[in-house]
């Protein structure tokens, strides 16, 4: 792919002294669903907000779809956004909305934007101040996919919804995500809600990216190792300890690693996405140690 | 987008227009019975029972009335401006609007065009039919130039409204907050507009200067100040002018001190100067009937080597006033709405 779904070269963002983002460097190739994760605070809306223009960098530079983001308004016609708490305007009929989408969006998919109405048996004339959180949510999905963007950004869509309506939004995202050829980035606290949905993971960690990476590669990469206590620096140079943990007689760690890791003593174990996550927000108490690792982590 | 803006405006506008049109109604019927009184009683400005006497019998309503047309554009600004972008602010529906394929500042071109037209017109329509409604009483008071009727009648509120509404529209973009914008709208209005009708309205045209002789001023008496029995004269009535000042002056046209004229009254007027009574000196007293002819004596005496000067609008010059004040406060509004544009693109990101 030539141009990349979002890209970002030293973004920051600063809210008078303090650095919501810091030095965040990203390539996100077109066709992916990101998990955009950390904990709260970490700078994940800020981030999207720069993605979709809300907010300009104080320092660096984002590109959407292969143009600055907010150089030229039209370019928000190419990327949609659901916010957080995904916002409606409460005396508005779901209709309304609908109608407030085709007024403010040349693309606009009439034909799908009834289609999914009917098919989420959303009430067009009841006002969205009535509906439930998953509905709006699946409202506000619908005014995000029916301008029919390349890039869709969703911030926290999921954080406020019941288990089942998460499962049913998600869903529908994919679907949705898969049918039109959309890029996704989508931010969440919850790593094992992304886990099933994303190909792509984006770890933030106090304003810095901690962690970058395909999933499957993350996941390749990265071993858990259980044995008897020893001191983690004497492991080869090509394994490289994310996270230690040791009893009075066992040591148990989490390197990341290219090759087969042959020592017998270890018993080896693959670990999944939340595990990566926690493991590696647990070390980004120090960002100095944590950015070296950029670089080998990207694609 | 203007179908947002006046989907949003809708139930605002229903208020406003609603309450617009109640009070239409309202005065409709008055202003007719109005005229019905003054055909039956007055004619060209003179009444039969008096000017005083139609202009009090209604000035519980003539004020009521009018201070609706005062306080119009400042509720505006409150309840249509204030919220405008706060509202959106508050409850995170900009991140819906403003992430559509249609910049911030084309949004808020839509709603201030819509809204604020929607402004300058109720201000507009109430302070004129207001201007119509009461206009028997105004032209038997003629005094449609003086504090207070000046910013009720004609075009102002038109300005006043614009400028209102803007001032509401950039405090809620800068302060995110509804009420806090409510507040410093309050405050910004009240203290704009009583700065501009105490102290620089007098002053957009250098005043006319018109000078009477002391024996022919209405209201000429004498006064006990600090420095000595002082005589003082009242402003004549100039109808529908707006009288600024007058001070008595010598023939040179300088103005007298009083110590100078207490000086004269006591070297020739002495009776005048120091009365009889024994609770004389405290307070203005017009001559009591007994020394009256002491009193003309003394007029007289003075007018003979001072004069009286009178600083005024004249009331040739009331619509050039309304058309400056109306452009001033309309000036005004298009910088806080330039402002609310620099705000909502530069600083809300």
């Amino acid at each position: 792919m030539s141009t990349a779904a979002l890209q970002t070269h030293g973004l920051g963002k600063r809210y008078g002294r303090r650095w919501a983002l810091r030095n965040c460097t990203l390539s996100i190739p077109v066709g992916s669903v990101v998990g955009l994760v950390g904990p709260n605070g970490a700078g994940k809306t800020t981030l999207l907000h720069l993605a979709v223009g809300l907010l300009s960098p104080s320092a660096g530079s984002i590109e959407a779809l292969g143009e600055p983001v907010g150089s030229d308004p039209r370019h928000l016609t190419n990327v949609g956004f659901v916010a957080q708490d995904t916002p409606l305007y409460p005396t508005l009929s779901v209709a309304e909305h609908l109608r407030l989408g085709e007024s403010l969006n040349p693309g606009w998919d009439r034909e799908l934007a009834g289609e999914r109405i009917g098919r989420l048996g959303l009430d067009p004339s009841q006002r969205a101040g009535q509906l439930s959180g998953g509905q709006k949510a699946q409202l506000a999905l619908t005014l995000a996919i029916c301008k029919r963007p390349e890039l869709l950004v969703l911030d926290e869509p999921v954080a406020s919804l019941d288990p089942l309506a998460r499962r049913e939004f998600l869903q529908d995202l994919m679907e949705v995500a898969t049918e039109y050829e959309v890029s996704v980035v989508l931010s969440s606290h919850l790593v094992g809600e992304l886990e099933r949905v994303c190909d792509h993971l984006v770890l933030l960690a106090a304003g810095n990216v901690a962690l970058s990476g395909h999933v499957e590669e993350l996941l390749a990469s990265h071993r858990r190792l259980t044995g008897a206590r020893r001191d983690p620096e004497r492991l080869p140079a090509s394994q490289e300890v994310i996270e230690a943990s040791h009893t009075d007689r066992q040591s148990t760690l989490l390197v990341r690693t290219s090759e087969p890791i042959h020592d017998p003593s270890w018993a080896v174990e693959e670990v999944g996405v939340e595990d990566l996550v926690l493991a590696y927000m647990g070390r980004t108490s120090d960002p100095q140690q944590a950015r070296p690792q950029l670089s080998a982590v990207r694609r | 987008m203007r179908w947002l803006a006046a989907r949003q405006f809708r139930v605002q506008a229903a208020v406003g227009f609603g309450a617009l049109l109640a009070v239409a109604v309202l005065m409709l019927v008055t202003g007719l019975h109005l005229r019905d009184l003054y055909d039956a009683d007055c004619k060209a400005h003179v009444c039969s029972g008096g000017a005083e006497r139609f202009v009090t019998k209604y000035h519980v309503l003539r004020a009521l009335l009018g201070l609706g047309v005062l306080a119009t554009p400042l509720l505006i600004g409150l309840f249509w401006g204030a919220p405008l972008i706060a509202r959106e602010l508050e409850s995170g529906t900009f991140r819906l609007a403003w992430t559509q394929s249609v910049a911030r500042t084309s949004w808020l071109a839509a709603k201030l065009t819509l809204v604020g037209l929607a402004s300058v017109l109720v201000a507009g329509l109430y302070s004129l039919m207001f201007t119509w409604c009461v206009s028997p009483i105004e032209s038997v008071a003629q005094e449609r130039f003086n504090l207070g009727a000046f910013d009720e009648h004609g075009i102002v509120a038109i300005g006043y409204a614009a400028f209102a509404f803007a001032l509401g529209v950039l405090a809620g973009a800068i302060t995110r907050r509804t009420l806090v914008a409510m507040g410093i709208t309050v405050l910004v209005f009240v203290g704009v507009r009583l700065g501009m009708s105490l102290g620089v309205r007098e002053h957009l045209m250098s005043p006319v200067k018109k000078g009477y002789a002391l024996t022919a001023t209405p209201e000429l008496g004498f006064l006990a100040s600090p420095s000595g029995v002082i005589p003082v004269a009242g402003a004549p009535r100039l109808a529908n002018a707006w009288t600024l000042s007058s001070e008595i002056v010598d023939k040179a046209g300088d103005a007298v001190p009083e110590a100078t004229l207490h000086e004269f009254v006591s070297a020739h007027c002495p009776r005048v100067a120091s009365p009889p009574s024994p609770a004389g000196g405290a307070g203005a007293r017009t001559a009591s009937p007994p020394a009256r002819n002491e009193f003309d004596s003394c007029v007289s005496l003075l007018s003979t080597q001072y004069h009286e000067v009178v600083y005024y609008q004249p009331a040739n010059r009331y619509w050039t006033f309304q058309a400056l004040e109306m452009a001033i406060f309309l000036v005004l509004g298009a910088l806080l709405a330039g402002g609310g544009f620099w705000w909502v693109r530069r600083r809300l990101t």
